[in-house]
């Protein structure tokens, strides 16, 4: 069986055939797409041009030596592409920011100010009874969420038939349980999420509301979400950083965070933070153990340097002379920049203005194995190559382009 | 190629060596008799003056896994490197980092610096198993190991409600061991952390987990029955119920019986030993544990020692750590549910001498030290970063060698605190001997490495050489040498060659049979294969760094 990386979730009970067919059973739009895309090229080629692999790794060498400040962005990779990039990026003082960062930081920030307490997918299929998602559908993002571990049968403590409550979930929400009954919705515009969950947080902390209702939703309401959440016997509270766009999100993830904590004293409540995918988990937690710091850090004089706010690929794009791009789960490619760019990653990848160097690598978990983490950050999973390819892994890249540099 | 260490004072108790003068010789990584008079010596080295150890041993240490990422994630502000003034400055490295959180890179370095050549990360998750692995092989220089944690589960509470017999026990917990390249196996607040997720705010030894109805004192019996039944050497590693409340000491004593008088090993005592004397209920129970350890010979104990500064607590105790939230600080603390295997809760705190307290705890680690009176049976840790960073070791050697320097750091402590303490009426001071003990030849036997730990030939060559000085601070913290497995690897307390360790491990024969069980449980109620749950050796082999080092059950 192969373990997908097409979303957080890593199911590794995806059957797929040699012809590279996922089996219905358990595959989902994006495994399939995953395990059965297409691969257009596995030439590198320098501005475009086609060449052999030695000698874009040398072409990207040379960019890297005469650099003096170098962007890593994008690092849509695993546990061990990424030890191999902090490698490189120690030895070419780089600065690191994965993709998905503005969202991760949004979650990081939080933690880091007050902490947080949170649950695990295990944890949520046997137990939840209540779940909360906050500006989320889960689905879009997680298609077999639902299907494995809210409306599964076997629980080991006999679960009763979970609540679902969505607040401001957008329009793609499963209005109706496998069960018949209609899931309780409360519609909401993101922007005054913040509002409504403050309000939450006040109401949690008895404390008087003067007005009847909060951005659109009434204050029974708010009441009634407070009073289902306390009745669970272990509720979740799911939301999803990337969906909140706004200044500051920041602090509406706090608001979350310390409603979970204060509902906390007296009932089981916990958190379960979605990640945006690509590697991100995987990503931080590995420059974590590594460096001492998640991603958005650079090594300045091999010494490990954080800053959330100045190492974002926004402003290195200004201050940095280059960009190294690296994506190996997905063809998403690098933003548009005048500075000369190398691209590692996904065999798929199409280009606007062909990068000074393109070096095509395997894909994780379809062409090679690989480690990475789940979503809820606890369960670590080996990645299995299912398909022939003569890609080389984005490590081996990496370490020959760091031999060079030597 | 052989290599003499000349005239150097041996302290080497597994071998009954007490500060002999004595030359070693080494060859491919081990101690070997003395050559014949033709075989050429490649290298001496004279130590003619110098103290003698094998590489220490740090028995608990939570240097990788999912709580100690949580901890350098929730406080990036930890890592900042400091200059260090007196009087610390005098015996740091020149990339000392003292902080709570140091990267794997640095864990391995301050760790050889020492002269500290294993050290085992007790509280491994066995479900988050692949990423202590994924940590402790980027951990440079040191051997490895970890203790995986088991009794709040829901496999084994399962197993142990429907009254399963011990052979059913036994068949899991040696599964455990394989699947997650463990040397032993741990317990932490027996029940409590499954119970919290039931609501559940506090279990004590005899009191019954709501849901499974079991108690904690019957998931020691049966874990330590398995554990010693399966012959591994390591006992099982208990972290008592009710860790750091007032009162808690009782429930420690009792704990002492719950295994029956099969061998049971209790970590941090020290956070377990508190009574509630005084207008401020919280005392020392000091004399009354460490009596209880003198006459319980089966029970063996780590100190889990704090020292005064900035740290941060990283325990799988969710239950206690929610409680203890509350004292956080900086104020922020990460509390998880985790997979239906185990929980985790990650507070910092800051120790401070005037805090009546964290005073007092203070002085009842160093109580239990120098009350307990066989080395073989009490070890020096400072559970770190729990108590304090590893790297405060030195520091610690020194308050239990030096009685005065001991006095002078009490006389500063809040003086309620000091009124509380019998600190000063124990006049025990450590010998190196009995320090090498603690450190070294006892923790080794604890743990079951056979050929670590002490200097007799057929050993493996780690071997750290100290200039003797009465600073007993400045000289563990800066050995003259380091050997790892035969190779110089420290010089004058720097590192001058980076090597990785190898991964100790305990593979005890089992009916491979437990696997059907499993893989229905994992199939109806995990959220992974069963087969994903399983480590490889290749696994952790993999880079070409590290490699696993099974060691033999004691059957």
């Amino acid at each position: 069986m192969a373990t997908c990386p097409a979303c957080g979730l890593l199911c590794d009970d995806i059957a797929v055939s040699a012809e590279l067919q996922v089996s219905t059973k358990n595959g989902c739009a994006k495994s399939i797409a995953f395990f059965e895309q297409p691969l257009i090229t596995t030439t590198p080629s320098l501005a475009g041009k086609p060449t052999d692999l030695k000698s874009a790794i040398k072409a990207a060498a040379g960019i890297l030596h005469k650099s003096n400040q170098v962007l890593f962005a994008g690092l849509g990779t695993e546990v061990t592409g990424m030890r191999t990039l902090l490698g490189l990026a120690a030895k070419t003082g780089a600065t690191l920011d994965h993709m998905h960062s503005d969202a991760t930081i949004r979650n990081t920030l939080a933690m880091q100010n007050s902490g947080w307490q949170t649950t695990t997918l295990t944890e949520v299929k046997n137990r939840a009874d209540v779940i909360l998602a906050i500006g989320t559908d889960i689905a879009t993002s997680y298609p077999r969420f639902f299907e494995k571990f809210v409306w599964n049968k076997d629980s080991l403590f006999n679960k009763p038939s979970p609540e679902v409550v969505y607040l401001g979930a957008g329009d793609n929400v499963e209005s109706i349980y496998p069960n018949g009954k209609q899931a309780s919705i409360i519609d909401a515009e993101t922007a005054d999420l913040p509002e409504i969950i403050n309000a939450l947080n006040a109401l949690a902390n008895d404390k008087k509301l003067h007005a009847t209702n909060v951005a659109g939703v009434s204050v029974a309401t708010l009441n009634n979400i407070l009073e289902k959440i306390k009745g669970a016997q272990y509720a979740v509270v799911i939301w999803s950083a990337s969906s909140l766009k706004f200044a500051h999100a920041e602090l509406t993830v706090q608001s979350i965070t310390r409603l979970i904590a204060k509902l906390n004293e007296t009932s089981r409540v916990a958190g379960l933070p979605l990640t945006a995918g690509d590697g991100d988990t995987s990503v931080n937690h590995t420059s974590t153990w590594l460096s001492g710091f998640a991603t958005r850090n650079r090594f300045s004089n091999g010494k490990p340097e954080y800053d959330n706010y100045q190492f974002s690929s926004k402003e290195q794009l200004k201050n940095c002379d280059t960009l190294l791009w690296v994506n190996t789960f997905s063809a998403y490619k690098p933003p548009q920049t005048d500075m000369p760019t190398i691209v590692i990653g996904h065999p798929n990848m199409q280009f606007d203005v062909a990068p000074d160097v393109f070096i095509p690598v395997g894909i994780p978990g379809l062409d090679h194995t690989g480690t990475m983490f789940r979503m809820d950050s606890s369960v670590v999973l080996p990645l299995k190559k299912v398909r022939h390819s003569d890609l080389p892994s984005l490590s081996e890249v990496i370490r020959q382009i760091e031999a060079l540099l030597a | 190629m052989i290599t003499l260490l000349k005239n150097g004072r041996i302290y080497d108790p597994a071998n009954s060596k007490d500060g002999v003068i004595q030359d070693l010789y080494i060859r491919d990584g081990r101690i070997i008799t003395k050559p014949a008079s033709h075989e050429k010596i490649t290298q001496t080295y004279d130590l003619t003056g110098k103290v003698v150890m094998a590489g220490a041993i740090d028995m608990h240490s939570h240097i990788g896994g999912g709580k100690v990422n949580i901890a350098r994630m929730m406080l990036p502000e930890f890592q900042e490197t400091k200059n260090y003034s007196e009087p610390e400055a005098h015996i740091c490295t020149p990339n000392c980092s003292h902080h709570a959180t140091p990267n794997t890179s640095d864990t391995g370095f301050r760790y050889i610096e020492m002269g500290y050549t294993a050290a085992f990360e007790p509280a491994i998750l066995p479900i988050n198993a692949r990423q202590a692995h994924l940590e402790m092989a980027d951990t440079p220089m040191i051997d490895k190991g970890g203790y995986a944690m088991l009794g709040n589960d829901d496999y084994f509470l399962r197993l142990l409600s429907s009254k399963a017999d011990q052979k059913a026990i036994n068949d899991y917990v040696a599964w455990t061991l394989h699947a997650t390249q463990a040397i032993g196996i741990k317990v932490v607040n027996p029940g409590g952390i499954s119970a919290f997720k039931f609501n559940q705010r506090r279990l004590d030894l005899d009191e019954n987990h709501s849901y499974y109805q079991v108690s904690p004192r019957e998931i020691l019996k049966s874990l330590s029955t398995a554990v010693h039944q399966l012959g591994i050497a390591k006992p099982l590693h208990v972290h008592c119920n009710n860790l750091g409340a007032a009162g808690n000491f009782e429930t420690t004593l009792n704990t002492m019986g719950a295994s029956d008088g099969v061998p049971m090993h209790l970590t941090h005592i020290q956070f377990h030993s508190y009574g509630t004397e005084g207008d401020k209920k919280f005392s020392s129970a000091a004399a009354q544990i460490s009596e209880a350890l003198n006459k319980n010979k089966h029970v063996t104990a780590d100190v889990g020692q704090i020292l005064f500064g900035q740290t941060v607590t990283a325990s799988g105790d969710s239950m206690m750590q929610q409680l203890n939230a509350k004292h956080a600080n900086p104020k922020k603390s990460v509390i998880m549910d985790i997979e239906c295997d185990a929980g985790c809760g990650v507070v910092p705190f800051k120790y401070r001498d005037q805090n009546y307290v964290n005073a007092l705890q203070w002085a009842i680690g160093l109580e239990i030290f120098l009350s307990v009176e066989d080395p073989w049976r009490i070890f020096l840790t400072t559970d770190h970063p729990n108590g304090a960073p590893f790297t405060s070791y030195p520091h610690l050697i020194r308050l239990l060698m030096d009685k005065s320097f001991r006095n002078e750091a009490f006389a500063k402590l809040n003086l309620d605190a000091q009124a509380m303490s019998n600190l000063t009426s124990l006049d025990r001071e450590y010998s190196l001997y009995e320090i090498a003990v603690m450190t070294r030849a006892g923790a080794a036997k604890l743990i079951g490495l056979n050929d670590r730990g002490h200097l007799g030939v057929g050993g493996a060559a780690d071997i750290t050489i100290y200039t003797n000085q009465p600073d007993r601070e400045a000289m563990f913290a800066k050995p003259d040498y380091v050997f790892k497995d035969g190779e110089l690897v420290v010089k004058d307390g720097k590192v001058i060659k980076v090597v990785w360790g190898k991964t100790h491990t305990a593979k005890p024969a089992f009916d491979i049979g437990v696997e059907q069980n499993l893989k229905e449980y994992f199939d109806k109620y995990h959220t992974i294969q069963l087969d994903n749950f399983k480590i490889s050796n290749d696994e952790i082999a993999e880079d070409g760094r590290g490699g696993v080092i099974a060691h033999q059950s004691q059957t």
